[in-house]
């Protein structure tokens, strides 16, 4: 990943190159309640870091090629499907997120999967995978 | 307040009209929903139409003649038609109008609707990175579901089986041929868990009503459909909604709990006195979990009722007696209206060979981004 280090990210603000990577979401400041991406508005919401491991909340595979615009990413012929889904971070928010290491037919809900950063069409977004295997899942 | 009654439908029929713009399918059952009702259009008070992609509804006049009548767009996505048949309704007992006209028409170009995020108040990279298709929103809703409640794949493929079936009795349906069980799901998967089959597509259509306030409907002679709920209600915290980058934890009930029970309270009936419903099939999980959401069963039972056949026509609940979204396709402004049209010939009892016998009560449910719903309770 040395040289994706290098791609600028695909939007600013979004999250933190670490290591370890952040995700960046906001704090409403009258609520305590936490949202993603933070939204502009500084006065109402304060930028956060979400926790870096989770669980799948819920998750799909992208099968055809998504119409672009919007879609920046490669559609090459055959497509390759891609897995996204919904991943809960505990104590903060359900983030929509890509989906990046996993086998199709290990996807589940309730997986541990943790934050990294991915190539994508020359830019750095963010994914959820596999747990390291040096970390203790938890 | 003036009881209001549907006194005239017409229908121009769903799928694929080359030449026939949108604007003129519209126009096709407004005069078919007149003729329906006997009455000219230089009877009509008050008008309210709309379409998401077919042009501006209020142009029709240019049509159906001039006469200076109030003519409202109406523009609320998937619930443009509930949300013009709440407006008439309104309209009638409010004493601005006797008689009203309601239109959804559209026509959409082929294949998945293609949003900007910029539209939707959502930054480029969510749009750049894959991430915001409608289709995907039904499946992880959908994942959800199941895994929460039970729900396997074979009970997808049912609804979808049901629906082709109804569809093929259905003269204004699209898909009007049978599919096998079997060949829905080893189709084409499209966004897991759902396959082609299970998904509906974008297409083309219009319908109109005619109301009428009670009076009005003594006067004319008509045999009146009666308008016993129509309620549109916008999403409560913690609704899973398509496009959401992120969702709270505290999750919250759907729009469409909100407006079902509304529409019950108002019509002064509870789930078990419907005969039969209409309610969104986007897809087939859509349906599956609208048919909770609306109260007609518990979380976890549908796997149940359709294993059952009973929301078959002819079971104890008939569902989506058309094919729904499934077998017409969805031409946004107008299938609210068309699940209308059914239910007001399901109530008159001229369905055909879909007729569901002895139907005096009939719902019907649309739900629609970004996050609303629409509910009519129609009696006989």
């Amino acid at each position: 990943m040395a040289e994706a280090a290098t791609l600028p990210p695909i939007a600013e603000g979004l999250f933190e190159l670490g290591p370890p990577p952040a995700l960046i979401g906001g704090r409403e400041r009258a609520t305590g309640r936490i949202v993603f991406p933070c939204p502009a508005d500084r006065e109402r919401f304060e930028p956060v870091r979400l926790p870096r491991e989770g669980r799948i909340w819920s998750w799909t595979v992208q099968r055809f090629p998504p119409k672009s615009p919007p879609y920046a990413g490669p559609v090459e012929t055959p497509f390759r499907p891609f897995a996204l889904g919904y991943v809960e971070l505990p104590g903060a928010v359900i983030v929509e997120s890509r989906l990046d290491g996993f086998a199709f037919d290990e996807l589940k809900v309730g997986l541990p999967c943790a934050l990294r950063l991915v190539p994508f069409a020359g830019r750095l977004t963010y994914a959820f995978g596999p747990l390291d295997e040096e970390e203790d899942p938890k | 307040m003036t009881d209001v009654a549907i006194i005239g439908a017409g229908i121009h029929r769903f799928g694929r009209t080359d030449g026939v713009s949108g604007l003129q399918q519209g126009v096709i059952a407004a005069r078919a929903a007149l003729a329906d009702a006997g009455v000219a259009w230089e009877d009509i008070r008050i008008a309210f139409g709309g379409s998401a992609a077919g042009g501006n509804a209020d142009t029709m006049v240019a049509e159906l003649g001039l006469t200076g009548l109030p003519f409202l767009n109406v523009a609320n996505g998937c619930a443009t038609g509930g949300s013009a048949l709440y407006s008439a309704a309104n309209a009638i007992r409010a004493g601005e109008a006797d008689l009203a006209l309601v239109v959804g028409f559209d026509k959409h170009p082929r294949g998945s609707f293609n949003p900007e995020p910029a539209d939707w108040g959502l930054p480029a990279w969510y749009g750049e990175t894959g991430m915001m298709l409608t289709t995907q929103f039904f499946a992880l809703k959908l994942r959800r579901y199941m895994e929460t409640y039970g729900i396997t794949p074979i009970t997808l493929g049912r609804v979808a089986e049901k629906a082709f079936a109804n569809g093929a009795l259905a003269p204004h349906a699209w898909r009007r041929e049978p599919v096998d069980l079997e060949t829905i799901m080893m189709s084409q998967m499209v966004n897991d868990p759902l396959t082609k089959y299970m998904f509906c597509s974008p297409s083309e259509g219009a319908v109109a009503l005619v109301l009428a306030s009670a009076a009005k409907a003594r006067e004319l002679g008509a045999t009146p459909v009666w308008v016993k709920a129509a309620v549109v209600r916008t999403r409560p915290p913690g609704s899973f909604e398509v496009f959401s980058p992120s969702l709270d934890l505290e999750r919250g009930p759907s729009p469409t709990v909100l407006a079902s029970r509304a529409a019950f309270e108002v019509a002064g009936i509870g789930p078990e006195d419907v005969d039969v419903a209409q309610l969104q099939d986007t897809e087939s999980g859509a349906e599956i979990m609208h048919m909770a959401e609306n109260g007609f069963c518990a979380d976890g039972e549908q796997e149940a009722w359709l294993a059952e056949g009973r929301t078959r026509i002819g079971g104890t609940l008939p569902v989506n007696t058309d094919g729904g979204c499934l077998a017409c396709g969805e031409p946004i402004g107008a299938s609210g209206l068309r699940q209308v049209y059914e239910n007001v010939m399901q109530l008159r009892g001229t369905a055909g060979a879909r007729q569901v016998e002895g139907a005096r009560v009939a719902y019907s449910h649309v739900y629609g981004a970004p996050g609303l719903s629409a509910v009519t309770i129609l009696a006989s």
